[in-house]
């Protein structure tokens, strides 16, 4: 069941996962290739984060198989999935930096915890790494002294301070201006050719999107509904979309939760 | 942020808080109480030791010179053992009385020894060759009631 | 009528299956972290760390607390003492209520309120701005580096807080009872020595306050660490953590006493 295509990073086969009763993903078949940047989309509460769990083993499908690597993530062992996830970062919606430690030590945690390079070898790490992202003279600062923006990128630093293979961004833009969300797409870009790796961004934010990937998903109702190249998707004609693109109130996500008829309701029944 | 602080914060609250059961032991409790294993080990048999506890005060003249170390009943007797252990700088002549004493009206019991003149001590394992059991309550007022009885004879309704 | 009993009826089973639910979850995270304890307790700095946000913070509260304990312990004491000419004892009364009972138990309190709540708020803080997470993410387990020196940091802080808590007491009662009201000094302590039992006493109230720091820690950890990931969430398990920790102290107590007590005689 493990593909063996070398190529292959990540493979997914008929995946279903539900919270409860609630069904979140109904059937997903998705391989991404090793080096590509692929882009996520589709409403919120759309399964899109549930997708990045399952990837990473956080969370278990229902059905279905996750295959990363050539490894049957959801029946790994802990040793052995913690084993694959040093080879894989991830940066959260709002950088999860710790809060309790400094810029310099949150970027050097990684290290601390999962080698045994001495000391001074991971200082002149941690400075490379946080030059890259620019804010190699905010190292003594604590995360609560960052913008949002100087955040998620000290968080983008140490999520690949082990120089990963893949690279996971949940909702990489949200809440940040628009300069941040230029300088983050542009890092995750350049991340992504300098190291080879392979990145997923799950988001909503479809302007930067179109910039940064090579291949574009959307789900729509727990399902793959379109995988397509960022040209495509400026040209095409599916409502869905259009909808998702140009911020159209209504279309085939209505605009209105579910209810009974306006005018019965006003009148009283 | 810095190490060492915590470092030196944590040992004087850990220094601290160790004073304060040193003190709890020595001062408040007595650790020398404590010393099951030294001194040397008596016997008495009592006919009936009352509410005496494993742990009571053995007194001479009023000075404490050991423990109740255990409490045990003789299965052919039907006597209360009691095996006293004594601090290792006092020593009893064998003809020692042990008794079951109360201090004050209702204070707690305790085993009172008072030596006798015998040029021999008593050593380790050795058993008192006299008792005197503890008063119970109960049994003297009925013996008194009783003496009573015997010398008023009982009226016929 | 029979309508209304059985809607009750339903909703007090509800609400023990929800508390039974809990009550195995507990358990089940209890198992994980026993689990994983021998290799935090490897980390000395991160449980120096957490002794000193646990234990060192809380010293003051602690001691000053005993202090006046002590002295209304004294206080109250000697108007009882007097009426049977027996104020010498006043020491003894006072330590042995403090060793025994009033050290451990009040410290739990003090320590639920002090401490506790702040590492439920913590961890269920870190839950929420997903750190915990990040951490899994980054192959680290957030059970053992974050959980178990919180717990084992309570185990160790409360008996040490528990004597000092006590001798504070002790001193406390010294100051009123000697110092003030004019008790003999020598009576004072010698009653004492002469009925406070090392093993007995001292050894009881040190293991209770073991025992409670074993529960209020992990009752700590285990509502920050399933907390709902919102303002309401954390606030709400912070209260959970006083409350129960507290009862809970207050029952283990009884069971505790009603044991040492039984196994005394």
């Amino acid at each position: 069941m493990a593909s063996s295509d070398p190529s292959v990073m990540i493979d997914l086969n008929g995946v279903r996962f539900s919270y409860a009763d609630r069904p979140i993903l109904q059937g997903i078949d998705l391989t991404i290739k090793k080096g590509e940047i692929v882009a996520i989309m589709g409403g919120s509460g759309g399964g899109k984060t549930t997708l990045l769990g399952l990837m990473a083993g956080r969370l278990k499908p229902s059905s279905g198989s996750v295959t990363l690597d050539g490894f049957d993530v959801p029946h790994l062992g802990k040793k052995d999935l913690y084993a694959l996830r040093r080879r894989i970062g991830m940066l959260f919606q709002f950088g999860a930096l710790f809060t309790d430690l400094t810029v310099f030590d949150n970027v050097a945690f990684p290290y601390r915890e999962q080698t045994d390079l001495p000391e001074a070898m991971i200082q002149a790490l941690v400075l490379m790494k946080l030059e890259a992202v620019g804010l190699r003279g905010a190292h003594r600062l604590m995360p609560s002294e960052l913008s949002g923006g100087m955040a998620r990128r000290v968080a983008l630093a140490r999520a690949v301070a082990l120089d990963p293979a893949l690279m996971l961004y949940d909702e990489p833009f949200t809440g940040l201006d628009p300069i941040s969300v230029g300088i983050i797409g542009r890092l995750i870009k350049r991340l992504n050719r300098a190291l080879g790796m392979t990145s997923i961004i799950v988001t909503h934010d479809l302007n930067e999107t179109l910039r940064l990937a090579d291949r574009v998903i959307v789900l729509s109702g727990g399902k793959v509904h379109r995988d397509m190249a960022p040209d495509e998707i400026r040209e095409t004609e599916d409502p869905f979309i259009r909808q998702f693109a140009d911020g159209l109130p209504d279309g085939p996500v209505p605009f209105h939760y579910p209810a009974e008829d306006y005018l019965t309701e006003l009148m009283g029944s | 942020m810095n190490r060492s602080r915590f470092d030196i914060a944590v040992g004087f609250f850990v220094a601290l808080g160790l004073l304060a059961m040193v003190f709890m032991a020595l001062k408040v409790g007595n650790l020398a109480s404590f010393d099951n294993g030294t001194g040397y080990a008596l016997e008495a048999h009592f006919d009936n030791i009352g509410g005496l506890k494993v742990r009571a005060p053995v007194k001479s003249a009023g000075v404490v010179v050991g423990r109740v170390e255990s409490v045990g009943l003789d299965q052919d007797t039907y006597e209360a053992v009691v095996r006293l252990r004594i601090y290792p700088n006092f020593r009893f002549s064998k003809d020692t009385i042990g008794s079951i004493l109360t201090s004050g009206l209702l204070g707690e019991q305790y085993v009172g020894l008072e030596p006798g003149g015998d040029p021999v001590y008593l050593g380790n394992g050795d058993r008192l060759g006299k008792t005197q059991s503890a008063m119970i309550l109960e049994k003297l007022i009925s013996q008194f009631l009783f003496s009573k009885a015997a010398e008023t004879p009982a009226k016929v309704p | 009528m029979t309508g209304r009993m059985a809607a009750i009826l339903e909703s007090l089973g509800h609400l023990l299956t929800g508390r039974l639910d809990r009550l195995g979850l507990a358990a089940r995270f209890a198992g994980a972290l026993v689990l994983v304890l021998w290799m935090s307790i490897r980390r000395t700095s991160l449980i120096i760390r957490e002794l000193y946000f646990s234990g060192v913070r809380s010293l003051s509260i602690i001691a000053v607390s005993g202090l006046f304990v002590g002295m209304v312990l004294a206080v109250q004491g000697y108007e009882v003492l007097q009426r049977y000419g027996s104020t010498e004892s006043l020491g003894v009364i006072v330590a042995l209520s403090l060793v025994r009972e009033l050290g451990p138990v009040v410290t739990a309190l003090l320590f639920a309120g002090r401490a506790s709540s702040a590492v439920t708020a913590e961890i269920g803080l870190m839950r929420a701005t997903e750190q915990l997470a990040a951490m899994d993410m980054m192959a680290v387990d957030p059970l053992s580096r974050v959980i178990a020196p919180r717990f084992l940091a309570a185990i160790v802080s409360m008996p040490l807080l528990a004597a000092i808590f006590s001798v504070a007491g002790i001193i406390g009662a010294w100051i009123i009872g000697v110092q003030l009201i004019g008790i003999d000094d020598g009576a004072f302590w010698s009653q004492m020595q002469a009925s406070v039992d090392v093993r007995i006493d001292v050894l009881d109230g040190l293991l209770k306050s073991i025992v409670f720091g074993t529960a209020v820690g992990l009752i700590s950890v285990f509502e920050g660490y399933f907390a709902a990931p919102t303002a309401e969430g954390i606030a709400s398990a912070t209260t959970r953590t006083v409350v129960i920790s507290s009862l809970s102290v207050l029952m283990l107590d009884l069971v505790l006493t009603v044991m040492m007590f039984r196994g005394l005689s």
